[in-house]
């Protein structure tokens, strides 16, 4: 489907207020993941405002998108996305992020949340997960797409790369991986860490179609899902360049900001400079 | 005497008693299921023949999944199948799965509450010849502590059809653990099985002691029974396939009548059968209890035999434990 520019233009906007709504729960919160859950704004409203084929007033809709978030830790993102687009009050979320008692846990529990698909956090098992729903649903002739949302860090994970192999070997095309690759991970760069690249020529050695774009780019963004989409014998993954932090220029790019919160002065201050964009 | 109401094998006690592969009954129950369920979907992780898989490899070969060698990914596609809809039987050694992939079943599998069939082979010290690597004593104990997740242990070849055959419908985690030997078959067709319910297998009219056991050690249980009725010794003998959710009104009402617990399995006494029953009674009828299992220690390479009397698993050392609770009990406290 083209993007209208008016299309492009809302989804910024909504994407701004996505941001507003992670940066107020996680001050509520005062603790949780900010870097990758900023950078991710734009892929999840993308998803949930454009991408998806979903019904938040019937959120288990057996035809529906799977959406797999395997780094559960950036669910603010997905829980703020979601809220904007109908499945729970922003209000709650915003006050009840990671309390007790509240649906919104700190790492997706489907307990709590069915919509969450799976409950997830511990990494490198969403794409197993993500690969065993679509092949089910590829053996039963579903139309329906799964999607697995991936850290750039839990490509350190054996078991990440066991299904890499498995998705590769059974030509899951109708499964699409999506990696924040943000370069940073909660002690270091990744490079520093634990080098991951070349994650171009790693997927392609075990049979996946690879793309890469800047994760901030809706156009590009949803014009690779619109090619993995027709992609045929091959899963496919979106390599997304994104930058943690984005939109708060004081902690973009700072690997410090991966698993903390900011404080209730520091959230007026990010909150006032999204504002100003 | 042996409970005539449970229907179980009258060659039992010979010497000749037809011995069959535990595992050859999972491989039946399983090509019985996925005729019957069309969303019965088995997963290998390079072990097919070892586990008795390939005849459903044969006769739906569509679906049936090589995972290779990756226990982890094993667990989280099995996961993934669950989710969407399928009933997926994910299937490899237990020192492997759970040994090695407990992290993915604890979240993937047991927190989020999806219905994989999680199959534990060549699980204890009878493995043999392989050693200490490979024998699982630890499995049971992984997966008893797992919210949601129901724990069977099959006593032979019928109990094992049988166990497939109720998983399937079972809509919840379940981890089936089974040996590798060929063993005794002790239930016949007609004997009775279900999920959660213990079965007294040997009954007695005034009996001082109730052996509760698991696999293919309840063959062992009974011939103890036997021995110890000559000696004029009267007990009970319960097989309690059902790990967890256990039996609780069997072992409260057994406990009761006999006043002494001798539990006997081919595991760890730490976390194991044993410890389940204990942890029961200790909070509803506190009775003496004796653990025969494997106690604190690793295996080594032997045929199973050897092992199973190196280790205290034996019909003399069942029968060890029955005179000395007896003796406790005799004792004033």
């Amino acid at each position: 489907m083209e993007l209208s520019k008016e299309k492009i233009i809302e989804l910024k906007k909504t994407a701004k207020e996505v941001r507003r709504t992670i940066i107020k729960s996680l001050v509520s919160a005062e603790s949780g993941h900010t870097g990758g859950s900023l950078g991710m704004a734009d892929i999840f409203t993308a998803f949930y405002f454009h991408i998806l084929k979903h019904n938040p007033e019937e959120p288990l809709w057996p035809e529906r998108d799977r959406l797999i978030l395997s780094n559960g830790h950036i669910v603010p993102a997905r829980y703020s996305a979601m809220a904007h687009a109908g499945y729970f009050s922003v209000e709650e979320l915003e006050n009840g992020l990671r309390k007790f008692g509240t649906v919104f846990q700190g790492h997706p529990d489907r307990k709590f949340l069915p919509s969450m698909e799976t409950t997830s956090g511990p990494l490198g098992c969403g794409l197993g997960q993500a690969s065993g729903i679509a092949l089910g649903a590829k053996m039963d002739g579903k139309n329906f797409y799964t999607y697995c949302i991936m850290s750039d860090g839990e490509h350190q994970e054996g078991n990440l790369w066991e299904s890499v192999m498995f998705a590769g070997k059974y030509k899951i095309d109708n499964l699409t991986g999506i990696i924040d690759r943000n370069n940073i991970q909660i002690t270091g760069r990744t490079e520093n860490v634990m080098p991951l690249e070349s994650l171009r020529n790693k997927y392609e050695a075990f049979n996946w179609n690879v793309v890469e774009v800047d994760g901030h780019d809706f156009v590009k963004f949803i014009e690779a899902i619109e090619m993995a989409k027709i992609s045929h014998g091959k899963p496919t993954v979106i390599i997304a360049h994104t930058i943690p932090g984005k939109g708060i220029k004081e902690i973009e790019n700072d690997y410090k900001w991966h698993g903390i919160a900011p404080n209730k002065e520091q959230g007026e201050r990010f909150l006032l400079e999204l504002n100003l964009d | 005497m042996l409970n005539r109401t449970k229907h179980l094998n009258p060659k039992l006690f010979d010497a000749d008693v037809e011995k069959k592969y535990i595992r050859d009954g999972f491989g039946q129950g399983l090509l019985f299921a996925g005729e019957k369920n069309r969303k019965v979907v088995a997963l290998s992780g390079d072990l097919s023949d070892s586990i008795r898989l390939t005849q459903f490899k044969e006769r739906f070969p569509e679906r049936y999944f090589e995972v290779g060698v990756a226990e982890q990914n094993l667990a989280t596609v099995a996961s993934g199948f669950a989710y969407y809809g399928k009933i997926p039987f994910m299937t490899s050694f237990a020192v492997f799965s759970p040994g090695r992939n407990w992290e993915q079943i604890r979240t993937t599998i047991a927190l989020n509450n999806v219905p994989v069939k999680m199959i534990g082979s060549h699980a204890g010290i009878a493995v043999g010849e392989d050693g200490a690597t490979h024998q699982s004593l630890e499995d049971i104990a992984l997966m008893r502590v797992l919210p949601n997740v129901t724990v069977i242990v099959p006593c032979d070849y019928e109990e094992a059809k049988k166990t497939v055959h109720e998983i399937v419908e079972h809509n919840k985690p379940v981890y089936m653990r089974f040996d590798r030997s060929k063993v005794p078959v002790i239930t016949t067709n007609d004997s009775p099985f279900k999920i959660g319910k213990a079965e007294i297998l040997w009954d007695s009219s005034n009996p001082v002691v109730t052996i509760i056991a698991i696999g293919y050690l309840v063959h062992n249980a009974l011939l103890c029974a036997k021995e110890l009725e000559k000696e004029g010794i009267q007990i009970l003998v319960v097989n309690n396939h059902t790990i967890k959710p256990m039996d609780e009104e069997l072992i409260l009402g057994v406990a009761k009548r006999t006043g002494a617990i001798v539990t006997v399995e081919d595991h760890q006494i730490a976390g194991g059968m044993g410890s389940a029953v204990a942890e029961f009674l200790a909070k509803t009828y506190p009775v003496p209890i004796e653990f025969v299992g494997v106690d604190n220690k690793f295996g080594q390479s032997g045929t199973p035999a050897e092992l199973i009397k190196h280790y205290g698993l034996d019909v003399e050392s069942i029968k060890k434990a029955v005179l000395k609770i007896i003796k406790r009990n005799q004792k004033p406290y």
